[in-house]
């Protein structure tokens, strides 16, 4: 055993009803790349919270640096010399990016002496940022440059990053770890979360797999294999989706022209957007979060209208007719926000079931609502997709996200949809239910309907897809077959390339 | 009609003392909105204010001490609130409309006995050479020292939120409070505190009310002055600059009718006294139809509950 910088040994964290960290221990050397894996709910966010005083252990012990280590808070994680990454930005999108950069540092210099020292890091590091603009104008990209560079400016010995590569494109990802590999070459460690494997093999020196909140294994990521290390954090092995080959029959949905304004202060308009899915087909649409997504999700379920002509259904214009209008003829969709869009959280999933599927289903007779019916609709839900729950009595909110998640993806599969619209499907959902929906969605579109599916998961689009486009600053590229597209191009098309090279990247 | 009788110097120095109550209850509600909190009960705090100096200041005979006992009274039914929706996580809406009923009832009882008593007189500040300057003197340099401390109020507010780490502390609690909490701030606490200032701001703005503007206690007596202060907020687009703007300009329609009756306007009195409120009710909807500007102002956790993750 070499010298230790953070050693971490038995801690265990219960909250009510789940163990989240059941003695866990694990070490990590100075100048390493050590990565924590696991599946959503498995306890890597609850460790690294712990190692980052947000959260207070139940047991166990931390030493840090060859001294006991006990964060009250993250402000004394901070002064200790770590610092964390969120996944989840913790930014603030009306302050600008030097008062973001402040709010995450002890002992901040005045404005202007933070700005300059801002712009020496961006430089010294290749993350060129200016301290004035509004967090909530910059990409996700520039995000979290401003999330690493105020780690950056406090010196760290360890940085923690949770899912940092979940909302670049692959460029940016590229970039990130250059400065990630510059960093452990000046002997700052970094503990790295992800359940991207791929990246892991590419970056990580170890790894220390977590199931259900207890370590199942330590590995050296280089040496497994991408399919061995997700049998590691899952615990069985894995299927993978089948395809059936299919030809694509006449057109379904045609979209020509469509223009919508952004739906928030912060959001992205659609601009021009035009596309065609056909019968038995998947069109994967791409795309960083906050380039049109939910414009266009909103735009083709009926939540927005649109101008007359830029919706063809079957070749009729269906541009001002509502969700409900919509739904009748068999244009189905799913959002991204399962909790509070797709579904009312605090509604049981009959009732639940019954907001969607009450026309096609038939689930409403002359104004009252037919509750056998709804009942046994989302009986068939639950064993169609298997969603794991007591009955469908229960609430919404009382669901995991990927049972939830499974629910609403077969609320819609169930009414046979002639085309189906999803939002980030399989998002913050395990990989077992990921892999059911994904072959869901496959298996309708063999059916004969046709599916559209907007994801920010590359490898789901490449798995499922037969053609993709990129949404980038609300304007939709032309959609190309996803056969022979390699990630170098599928990243060039969700754009941005031109502003992501590294500011010394020519030296 | 006469309208000769309206002396534009004097119309400006009363516009300015009708418009300190609401000057001092909005620009105390701007620092809580900016916090992320939406307290509805700044006409309860108000009012609580104004009986709580008045009885102070009748019981001591001193004046400053009425303040003192507005700005507590205030501050501590705001801090009512403050518990019912911060640690109890009661819904804002509701407490705040809960504090304003409150307020008035609690109000007429502690106000019962004080109903035709006078309190000690107020004198206005002497600025010297400053107030014998003509016309401009008595416009602004002949108030008592409450319009002054008002004004500075504004002036301190925006610094503080525009240059001090505290203040930047207290819009990013407002903006996100997920964030702020994941980068180690007490969430709860910084809120705690600005719905204090918030009452204690709104108890100073009515005391000014029951002690130099009338200068008597009745009850009711607020009569939806921290409705207009909250509204102010708002077409304001939380900037304090812009709550003086929209405060003064109230007060000028308000005292401005005064002297349209006076003057004897053929216009039926209740056309002229409902006038500031129509004027308010416009501007709030003028400012809501442009979504833009005012939307992307708001602070973006406003009047969200937020519950600690353990």
């Amino acid at each position: 055993m070499t010298d230790t910088l953070l050693a971490v040994d038995g801690l265990t964290k219960t909250y009510p009803g789940v163990v989240a960290n059941d003695n866990v221990s694990f070490s990590i050397a100075p100048g390493e790349v050590h990565a924590l894996l696991g599946e959503n709910g498995a306890g890597k966010s609850t460790l690294v919270k712990m190692v980052y005083g947000l959260v207070r252990p139940d047991s166990g012990r931390m030493e840090f640096a060859g001294s006991p280590y006990e964060p009250a808070s993250p402000h004394s994680a901070r002064a200790s010399g770590i610092t964390m990454v969120f996944q989840h930005f913790s930014l603030f999108e009306a302050l600008n990016v030097a008062e973001n950069i402040a709010l995450g540092m002890e002992n901040p210099p005045p404005q202007r002496k933070l700005a300059k020292r801002i712009r020496e890091v961006g430089k010294a590091f290749g993350l060129p940022l200016s301290p004035d603009r509004l967090v909530g104008e910059l990409s996700a990209g520039e995000r979290q440059r401003v999330e690493i560079i105020r780690c950056l400016l406090q010196d760290p010995k360890l940085l923690i990053m949770d899912e940092p590569t979940s909302v670049l494109t692959p460029q940016e990802v590229e970039i990130l770890f250059e400065t990630l590999r510059r960093l452990r070459a000046e002997g700052t460690a970094i503990l790295y979360i992800s359940h991207k494997l791929e990246e892991i093999r590419k970056l990580c020196d170890r790894a220390t797999v977590l199931r259900e909140g207890r370590v199942t294994g330590i590995c050296q990521p280089s040496a497994e294999s991408v399919r061995s290390m997700a049998e590691m954090m899952v615990g069985s092995t894995l299927k993978t989706p089948s395809r059936r080959p299919g030809t694509p029959g006449a057109t379904v949905l045609d979209v020509a022209a469509l223009s919508v304004a952004p739906a928030s202060p912060f959001g992205t308009g659609l601009k021009d957007v035009g596309l065609d899915v056909r019968s038995g087909e998947i069109l994967g649409i791409g795309g960083v979060a906050g380039n049109g997504q939910d414009e266009l999700l909103a735009a083709l379920s009926g939540e927005v209208r649109v101008v007359r002509g830029a919706l063809r259904f079957h070749g009729n214009d269906i541009g001002n007719f509502g969700p409900v209008a919509r739904r009748r003829l068999g244009l189905l969709a799913a959002p991204e926000e399962r909790l509070g869009h797709a579904a009312v959280p605090d509604m049981s999933l009959t009732e639940n079931a019954l907001l969607t599927g009450a026309v096609r289903e038939g689930l409403v007779g002359r104004g009252f609502l037919r509750w056998n019916r709804a009942r046994a609709f989302a009986k068939r839900i639950i064993s169609a997709f298997d969603v794991r729950t007591p009955g469908p009595a229960s609430a919404a909110r009382s669901l995991s996200g990927g049972n939830l998640q499974k629910f609403v993806i077969g609320r819609e599969i169930l009414q046979r949809p002639a085309c189906l619209v999803v939002n980030q499907p399989t998002w913050g959902v395990d990989a077992a239910a990921a892999a059911a929906i994904r072959q869901a969605l496959l298996d309708l579109a063999a059916e004969g309907a046709a599916v559209i599916v907007i994801s920010q998961d590359l490898d789901e689009l490449v798995e499922i897809s037969d053609r993709f486009a990129a949404l980038n600053g609300g304007r939709l590229s032309d959609a190309r077959q996803v056969a022979g597209l390699t990630m170098d191009e599928i990243g060039l098309m969700m754009g941005g390339a031109h502003d992501l090279a590294p500011g010394n990247a020519a030296a | 009609m006469d309208l000769s009788v309206i002396n534009p110097a004097v119309l400006a120095a009363s516009l300015m003392v009708a418009a300190t109550p609401i000057l001092l209850a909005a620009i105390g509600e701007l620092v809580v909105e900016k916090s992320g909190v939406l307290n509805l009960g700044v006409e309860g705090m108000m009012i609580i204010g104004a009986v709580s100096g008045y009885a102070v200041s009748v019981n001591t005979g001193s004046v400053f001490l009425g303040f003192v006992g507005a700005v507590v009274g205030g501050a501590m039914l705001a801090l009512v609130f403050g518990v019912l929706t911060q640690v109890l996580l009661s819904n804002q809406v509701a407490s705040g409309l809960a504090l304003t009923l409150f307020g008035l009832g609690l109000s007429a009882l502690i106000g019962e006995s004080y109903l035709m008593v006078r309190p000690p007189p107020v004198g206005d500040l002497s600025l010297g050479p400053l107030a014998d300057i003509p016309g401009l003197g008595k416009m602004l340099f002949r108030h008592d020292v409450i319009v002054y401390l008002s004004l500075a109020l504004v002036g301190g507010v925006w610094a503080f939120l525009r240059y001090s780490r505290w203040g930047l502390i207290l819009r990013a609690v407002g903006e996100s409070h997920d964030a702020a909490h994941a980068l180690g701030y007490k969430v709860i606490r910084v809120r705690l505190a600005a719905i204090a200032f918030g009452g204690a701001c709104a108890g100073l703005g009515g005391a000014y009310l029951s002690l130099i503007r009338v200068p008597q206690w009745t009850e009711g007596m607020t009569a939806g002055a921290g409705w207009i202060a909250l509204a102010i907020v708002v077409f304001s687009s939380w900037k304090p600059v812009w709550v003086l703007v929209g405060a003064y300009l109230f007060g000028g329609v308000a005292v401005l009718q005064l002297n349209l009756q006076a003057a004897g306007v053929e216009v039926p009195v209740e056309y002229l006294s409902m006038s500031p409120y129509l004027i308010t009710i416009l501007v709030l909807i003028i400012m809501s139809t442009g979504r833009g500007r005012s939307a992307l102002n708001a602070p973006a956790d406003l009047g969200r509950p937020f519950h600690a993750p353990a």
